[in-house]
């Protein structure tokens, strides 16, 4: 309501007017909020698997180790970002896993897992960073109760500073660590509340 | 008998159930452990992070004449709608212009604490809409139209055989109490309902100024199977919550995780300021914000505008001895514990008089301040409000309330107590029905109903025990 607009900001103006000096902001070292430096991580990927793996996440390097993760979890169907699905296929480990490049809403439940581009990780919190630009399907990292993210190393950030200032113009930014969860009932821990269950940030160099 | 010198909220605590003490208070001591290792083990010095958070707040809150229309303006420059509610009601009728105009007929919903205090969810249920909550813990208090006692927990109060219940009751499965269980009967239900709904609302936890861009966290993701799910988002935000750059959500997103749960990150931190991308098949087509007023100028023109920046962690609660004894409903508001006994008497407006005892449910040892990820110096706002209180000749903030202090009567003798607990369902109509009577309490009860009666299960439980 435009009224409702003119009236909040004059309500604003008229709250400030009295005061005589209005408080600065701090010019504070853009540096503040990142962690303690971890000298015992040999680089960012290391110290990012060992934050994911805090966080109940997944780290695995390289195309082999999904496989061999994959071979154990006994997936049939799964959705993966039409972009990355030859490179997916040409390997050994994906054979007789369907993969289907639409995430079809009234098949929600038949998605055991959904292959996605991570847009970028940061190190020290082990999250991975999903922009609207590059995730094909926001259902398809979502919705299934396995969701593979698929980085490229040049995308890792050692820190939460360095991830925002790779914001760009995308209007939707998710910063997922770890599975979903909730400690709602009597503070216990359970994941995959409403997302998934099982987060795997795979690395591709 | 009560003595002269209890307050309302004394009595309250002295007549929680001890199942709900048991809950809030094991609950409350571990994270505000939590917290406290994880801010220490991060940082070599957490409270610069905390006094420089406080400061950023402020400096926006006193310069909110420029950064609300900076918002404003980034925000429509990506394709987001902005609306401005100067108060609750006009809030609640935005969005559901918004949801006509559209022809739709259902929200999913997750958490947002504004909601809470506009009565969104009765509103548009009143007006033919339907309006889920997504959050684990605000779908069993709906569920159960009972009311959150937590900012962050809002079902700290309840155990999780209450919660098996009121599943049972729902249709949502045979008795279960196993908490994986539990979610996972809430994921399935929910699932569907995501698909089905025409508008995904969340709240906001953070605004750049710079962007527009909503920060809005959430562990279960909720938030965001609401952005995925249906074609048309809706942001409702108090305009205290922005902060003037980008690059300061790095410091805030640290803290609130930090704060409020003990988490480095809270799971799913989203960054929104505009509908989908093009290309992206999933989300929704128009994003609106809604930017409430609702009593916020009187605060910031107050003398106790510092209590504008708080970012709705939960620590003071965690934190606050008087919280731990009374748990969230005795603070008969919205906003509960140290944050509330300031901001609810400020938001109440006129009917400031009816929550002015609130103030006086600290005993100022300052723990609140200490733990405040925007360092608010709590202690200081409430003997501003008590002050105010006083030369107000405010009443409440002397007298007892006649609810609590029929209760209190109550529990104090044991003869009435036994026979009030095997009334059973007469109970459940007596309290709502005595409170309506009384003014304050009735405008307390109006938005919101109190808990089923379930008295007298525990001193059936102990006896049984004691057989054993
Ligand atoms: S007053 Fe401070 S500690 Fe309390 S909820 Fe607000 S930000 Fe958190």
């Amino acid at each position: 309501m435009q009224d409702d607009r003119e009236l909040v900001m004059s309500r604003i103006r008229e709250a400030l007017a009295p005061l005589k000096e209005r408080a600065q902001y701090p010019e504070y070292d853009p540096e503040l909020p990142v962690c303690r430096a971890h000298p015992e991580f040999a680089d960012d990927w290391e110290l990012f698997s060992h934050k994911m793996k805090q966080v109940n996440g997944t780290p695995l390097k390289g195309l082999d180790a999904l496989g061999q993760w994959l071979a154990q979890q006994g997936f049939k169907l799964g959705y993966c970002d039409p972009a990355l699905v030859e490179t997916v296929r040409a390997h050994p480990a994906f054979a007789g896993i369907t993969l289907e490049t639409t995430f079809e809403r009234s098949r929600v439940d038949d998605y055991t897992f959904g292959i996605t581009q991570a847009s970028g990780a940061i190190a020290e919190t082990g999250s991975i960073v999903l922009k609207d630009s590059e995730t094909s399907s926001r259902l398809g990292a979502l919705a299934p109760w396995t969701h593979i993210a698929i980085l490229k190393r040049a995308r890792l950030y050692p820190d939460s500073i360095t991830a925002i200032s790779h914001f760009g113009d995308d209007p939707s930014i998710i910063w997922a660590t770890g599975p979903s969860k909730t400690a709602d009932v009597e503070g216990i821990l359970i994941e995959g509340v409403h997302g998934p269950g099982v987060q795997v940030c795979c690395l591709l160099d | 008998m009560p003595t002269k010198t209890q307050q309302d909220i004394d009595r309250y605590a002295r007549d929680l159930n001890p199942e709900v003490y048991t809950s809030v208070y094991g609950g409350t001591k571990a994270t505000t452990e939590k917290r406290h290792d994880v801010l220490f083990h991060d940082y070599p010095d957490p409270d610069l992070l905390r006094r420089t958070a406080g400061e950023v707040k402020q400096h926006t809150l006193e310069n909110l004449d420029t950064y609300l229309p900076k918002a404003e303006a980034a925000l429509k420059a990506n394709g987001a709608q902005v609306h401005f509610a100067a108060d609750g009601d006009a809030a609640n009728r935005i969005i559901l212009e918004i949801m006509k105009a559209n022809g739709a007929k259902s929200m999913v919903k997750s958490k947002s604490m504004v909601s809470e205090e506009t009565g969104l969810g009765h509103f548009l249920e009143d007006n033919g809409m339907k309006c889920l909550e997504t959050d684990l813990g605000e779908f069993i208090i709906q569920i159960d139209h009972d009311h959150p006692s937590h900012i962050v927990k809002p079902i700290a109060h309840k155990n999780r055989r209450d919660i098996a219940k009121s599943f049972e009751r729902e249709g949502l499965g045979d008795y279960n109490d196993d908490p994986a269980t539990i979610t996972r009967r809430a994921r399935e239900f929910l699932r569907g309902k995501y698909f089905e709904a025409d508008v995904g609302l969340t709240g906001a936890n953070f605004v750049s100024a710079e962007s527009g861009r909503l920060a809005i966290v959430t562990n279960e993701g909720n938030a965001r199977f609401c952005m995925a799910a249906t074609p048309i988002h809706i942001g409702i935000v108090g305009i205290e919550k922005l902060i003037p750059h980008d690059r300061d959500l790095a410091l805030f997103t640290s803290l609130i995780g930090r704060s409020g749960t003990g988490q480095h990150l809270t799971v799913y931190t989203q960054f929104i300021n505009g509908p989908r991308r093009f290309g992206q098949p999933d989300g929704p087509e128009q994003m609106h914000v809604v930017f409430v007023d609702n009593k916020r100028t009187e605060v910031l023109a107050s003398n106790c505008r510092e209590i504008l920046r708080c970012i709705r962690c939960g620590a003071c609660l965690n934190v606050c001895p008087v919280y731990r004894q009374a748990s969230g409903h005795a603070y008969r508001s919205v906003y509960p514990g140290p944050v509330g006994a300031v901001l609810s008497p400020l938001l109440a407006g006129t009917r400031f008089p009816e929550l002015a005892d609130l103030p006086k449910a600290s005993s100022l040892c300052g723990a609140c301040n200490e733990v405040c990820p925007v360092n608010i110096p709590i202690p200081d706002l409430l003997l501003r409000l008590r002050d105010k209180a006083k030369t107000e000749h405010a009443g409440r903030a002397m007298k007892g309330t006649p609810p609590m202090g029929m209760y209190g009567l109550l529990a104090s003798q044991p003869h009435a107590w036994r026979a009030a607990m095997t009334m059973g369902a007469a109970m459940n109509l007596t309290p709502n029905a005595v409170m309506n009577i009384i003014p304050p309490a009735a405008a307390w009860n109006s938005c919101r109903q109190l808990p089923k009666w379930r008295g007298g299960k525990f001193r059936h439980w102990m006896k049984e025990r004691g057989k054993n």
